[in-house]
């Protein structure tokens, strides 16, 4: 348990940029109340409130489920609802907008790429033929559910696609979330889609981009590891595509654990 | 993004380290074939090239080399027990255990290798 700080105020460094009047992005200091158990998030709720109304950030929950509140705090991508101010002992705390992306007002990043890349992947249960419903429900076995539970944590809160270089170097990489989502359907035993998300993670910028930097998973505020999940990709990925060369016409269930 | 990314972090600083550790494993290994083509050039080439090993730079070069490739292959072992799941029944091997027991088998191997060399 980290001890707590028994200051009155912080001081906060925030990055400001508003298009229609600023040339680029620019800090702007910040003197405010504090209380230990404020998160970064009601830091800028209370300037927003209070001091400035113009800031703008995004935010929803406001405990760590909805993956919208991701700015970087002293240059680490953080959740601000879920990072305690009384943690950072040195002032000021930086807050800036997620880095890898775009930004577009303040601390709110453009994240249209991301939501490309999650779409090409189809992260929903995909059936050649659904079966009619008088057959009952698709059933699962605890075994069967726990292949796949870690990686279905994930809150798109894309802390991951900050924290990775090669995403940062090569914004066409399809990235640690999506890799990840594409694993944990592949890996579902309900789930037929193996073959329709191929051409996304199989693709030059898919999966193969990956140099394993493990930083996402470092980030990730669930647990997802979706380091992990990219290089079982990899070895699913291979051994589908040797079981081809092997058994052309052999088909079914391809993404393993990357079990032995 | 900057040039300099990879000193923003101390894991990425890492991260380059791993990937600047093979340069030297491939140094090493070509120096290797460069022994073997003086094995075949003769005795007297060969026995310069032994010669040249004893100098301090390249016993220099030899010792770096080797930390690096022990680091390439220490962090490499690391990894894989990431990617690797192994079970036992219903749970999970944990994966310190499966990084110990490759790094485990890495050293009997190369012990029963180097047993091999230096007796024969
Ligand atoms: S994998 Fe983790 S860090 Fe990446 S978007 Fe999902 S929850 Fe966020
Ligand atoms: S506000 Fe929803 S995760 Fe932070």
């Amino acid at each position: 348990m980290k001890a707590s700080t028994s200051r009155s105020t912080i001081k906060l460094e925030v990055t400001r940029y508003r298009p229609s009047v600023d040339s680029e992005p620019h800090d702007q200091s910040y003197e405010i109340p504090c209380t230990d158990d404020m998160v970064v998030l009601d830091a800028l709720n209370y300037i927003k409130d209070r001091v400035d109304g113009t800031l703008s950030f995004r935010w929803s929950c406001h405990m760590g489920v909805c993956g919208s509140c991701g700015v970087m705090v002293n240059g680490q991508p953080k959740l601000s609802c879920a990072i305690f101010l009384r943690d950072y002992k040195r002032e000021p705390i930086h807050i800036e907008p997620l880095t890898n992306f775009p930004i577009i007002r303040d601390l709110v990043t453009d994240i249209t790429d991301f939501m490309t890349k999650l779409k090409a992947v189809k992260p929903w249960i995909i059936r050649k033929k659904e079966k009619p419903l008088s057959e009952g429900e698709y059933r699962q076995s605890a075994e069967e559910l726990e292949r796949y539970h870690q990686f279905s944590g994930c809150i798109n809160c894309m802390l991951c696609y900050s924290a990775c270089p090669v995403y940062g170097l090569h914004p066409g990489f399809l990235g640690p979330a999506a890799a990840a989502l594409a694993y944990r359907y592949n890996l579902d035993s309900r789930d037929q889609g193996n073959d329709e998300r191929q051409p996304a993670i199989a693709s030059q910028e898919g999966i193969w981009e990956c140099t394993f930097v493990g930083e996402c998973t470092v980030v990730c505020p669930k647990d997802v590891d979706p380091a992990a999940a990219l290089q079982r990709s990899k070895v699913a990925t291979a051994q589908s595509l040797l079981g081809s060369f092997i058994l052309p016409r052999a088909s079914g269930k391809s993404a393993t654990e990357g079990s032995s | 993004m900057r040039a300099t990314w990879w000193l923003r972090n101390p894991r990425y600083f890492l991260f380059m380290v791993r990937e600047f550790s093979s340069v030297f494993v491939a140094a090493f290994l070509v120096l290797f074939l460069l022994q073997i083509r003086g094995l075949r050039a003769g005795a007297e080439v060969y026995q310069e090239y032994l010669e040249r090993l004893h100098e301090p730079g390249w016993i220099a070069f030899h010792a770096v080399a080797f930390l690096f490739a022990m680091y390439h292959s220490l962090t490499w072992f690391d990894l894989t027990s990431k990617i690797q799941v192994v079970r036992l029944g219903r749970t999970v091997v944990n994966r310190r255990i499966v990084a110990g027991l490759n790094i485990l088998a890495w050293l009997v191997v190369s012990g029963g290798i180097f047993l091999y060399w230096t007796r024969g």
